[in-house]
């Protein structure tokens, strides 16, 4: 894992039931997201991905490349081109920064449009042989056993 | 057609529609509004509220077939949720919420009222502190952090309106969520909306580039207004959707009627049926539209009353002639324009271009 490294290129095939699945896990119910002729209403040639699916495998991505040990820290992405059925998003990373084993991955997911996502996400990722106990966990352990002191505290 | 209405970005010029290259508009931003819109940056969107159901291993198992994540962390005795299902866990479904802060509501009331009544995600940032585990409960809380100046885009001119949420288990802050969406007005393509010649270059790119092409965005109109379809002409718009005109013809005295009625004028009778015009025709009368002036049209043009070689007459635009050369009498033919995905129009083409004034007599 270092600075500059290019992460093998991810085909997304955007297909109707990629867009309609994703949305229905992600418990986004917006028309345009699963019904093509209320999209139209509404300027859209068809239906389109919704930004929390982009999300999702822009997090898989990564870990897909990392490994299963990986924890993501951040995504963050901003939209361009939407995802419409019949196109093929290509997502492409190159890591922009590392930081002992938590690394920054510039990501972009272009389409037949053009860019669809661009984003950055924060990924620790253990070197072989560590366990992994991310320092948030032990911060938010650390900040629960305060709570369950506290709230003792009050009981008492 | 997938093309330049898809693009997002946040635009820099801040109050400046492009309908064209070189033509751009100021558009008169109402300060009074902005302000109404700032004063609601800091308040809140949702309080104290909980997650429709626990993070669970079924939404957990749809989420990874949907993304095909196939990362062994997410199922097992030991599972975590995939990180960027954060927002999941907060989502009202189909049934939506109940209870929410109405400060988000209004604000998303005003920004409707104001014309701005489409609404897009365009940026999404999560930070994941705490893993979430089947069983976890979560509560949010959310907050309105900024309401943008009006922006324009390739989707339209708007306001950004960003909402962060903060996600927790118990006490434990699991993570927070950054949300921005656009609540625009659409620009909507028109049959005036050519293509320009580097065209591919038009297509969206990177979002910080779409802000900086504004200027040269491709020509954008209102729409064109639609038809009014009801039971009585449904048959004829039918019709026109499949590229031929129809002439509604009474079954009991054979007489041809345009527009189309639930009667005939003539005997009376109810019952009908359909003839398709063979498409030549002649300009019975017109006028030429200079005023008013409307957005999706561009005067002048000419309106021309067709009597078609059926014999009925019919109201369509007249193409093919320079408006002022447009005479009764003129031969026309019948094509069928596409001005939009979903609105095609019969029109009639001038058949002789060269028509000089006088050269036809009205009959």
């Amino acid at each position: 894992m270092n600075t500059g490294d290019e992460l093998p290129p991810l085909e997304i095939p955007i297909t109707r039931t990629l867009i309609v699945a994703g949305a229905i896990a992600s418990r986004d119910y917006q028309d345009v997201h699963h019904d093509a002729e209320l999209a139209r209403r509404k300027g859209s040639p068809d239906v389109f991905m919704n930004i929390l699916t982009t999300n999702g495998l822009v997090g898989r991505y990564i870990t897909d490349h990392f490994g299963p040990k990986a924890a993501l820290r951040k995504v963050a992405i901003r939209l361009g081109a939407p995802n419409y059925p019949g196109d093929t998003m290509v997502l492409r990373g190159r890591v922009e920064e590392v930081d002992g084993d938590t690394a920054t991955v510039r990501v972009t997911g272009a389409n037949g449009i053009g860019k669809h996502v661009t984003g950055t996400v924060t990924v620790t990722v253990p070197r072989a042989g560590e366990v992994t106990v991310p320092a948030a966990t032990a911060a938010t352990a650390e900040a629960a056993e305060a709570a369950v002191t506290a709230s003792r505290e009050e009981s008492a | 057609m997938r093309d330049a209405r898809c693009a997002v970005g946040d635009a820099d010029e801040g109050a400046t529609v492009s309908y064209g290259p070189g033509v751009s508009h100021e558009v008169a931003v109402d300060e009074e509004f902005e302000k109404r819109l700032k004063a609601y940056e800091g308040r809140p969107a949702a309080v104290a509220r909980a997650g429709k159901d626990p993070v669970n291993a079924p939404m957990i198992r749809h989420w990874c077939e949907a993304m095909g994540d196939t990362n062994p962390a997410y199922a097992g005795r030991d599972a975590i949720a995939p990180p960027t299902m954060l927002q999941v866990w907060t989502m009202g479904g189909l049934s939506g919420h109940t209870g929410r802060a109405h400060a988000y509501d209004e604000l998303l009331g005003l920004l409707d009222e104001a014309g701005y009544t489409s609404v897009v995600a365009t940026d999404c940032e999560q930070e994941y502190l705490r893993p979430l585990r089947p069983g976890d409960e979560i509560t949010f809380d959310s907050v309105i952090e900024s309401v943008s100046e009006q922006k324009t885009t390739k989707l339209g001119t708007g306001h950004f309106v960003t909402t962060r949420m903060d996600l927790r288990v118990g006490p434990d802050l699991a993570g927070t969520h950054r949300f921005r969406i656009l609540k625009y007005t659409p620009i909507r393509r028109t049959e005036r909306t050519e293509e320009p010649p580097q065209g591919r270059q038009q297509r969206p790119s990177q979002p910080e580039q779409e802000a900086k092409s504004s200027q040269s965005a491709p020509r954008h109109k209102p729409a064109r207004p639609r038809p009014v379809v009801n039971r009585d002409n449904a048959g004829f718009w039918e019709g026109v959707r499949r590229r031929r005109l129809l002439i509604q013809r009474c079954t009991d005295c054979g007489g041809l009627r345009h527009p189309w009625l639930p009667g005939c004028n003539a005997c009376g009778g109810m019952d009908w049926d359909t003839v398709e015009a063979g498409g030549e025709g002649t300009v019975y009368s017109y006028v030429v539209m200079h005023h008013p002036p409307f957005p999706a049209f561009d005067p002048p043009y000419a309106v021309g009353l067709i009597e078609l070689a059926e014999g009925v007459r019919m109201i369509g635009n007249v193409l093919g002639v320079p408006c002022d050369k447009v005479r009764i009498g003129l031969p026309v033919r019948l094509e069928f324009q596409e001005y939009d995905e979903e609105l095609v129009l019969p029109v009639w083409r001038a058949q002789d271009g060269t028509a000089q004034e006088g050269t036809y007599e009205h009959r």
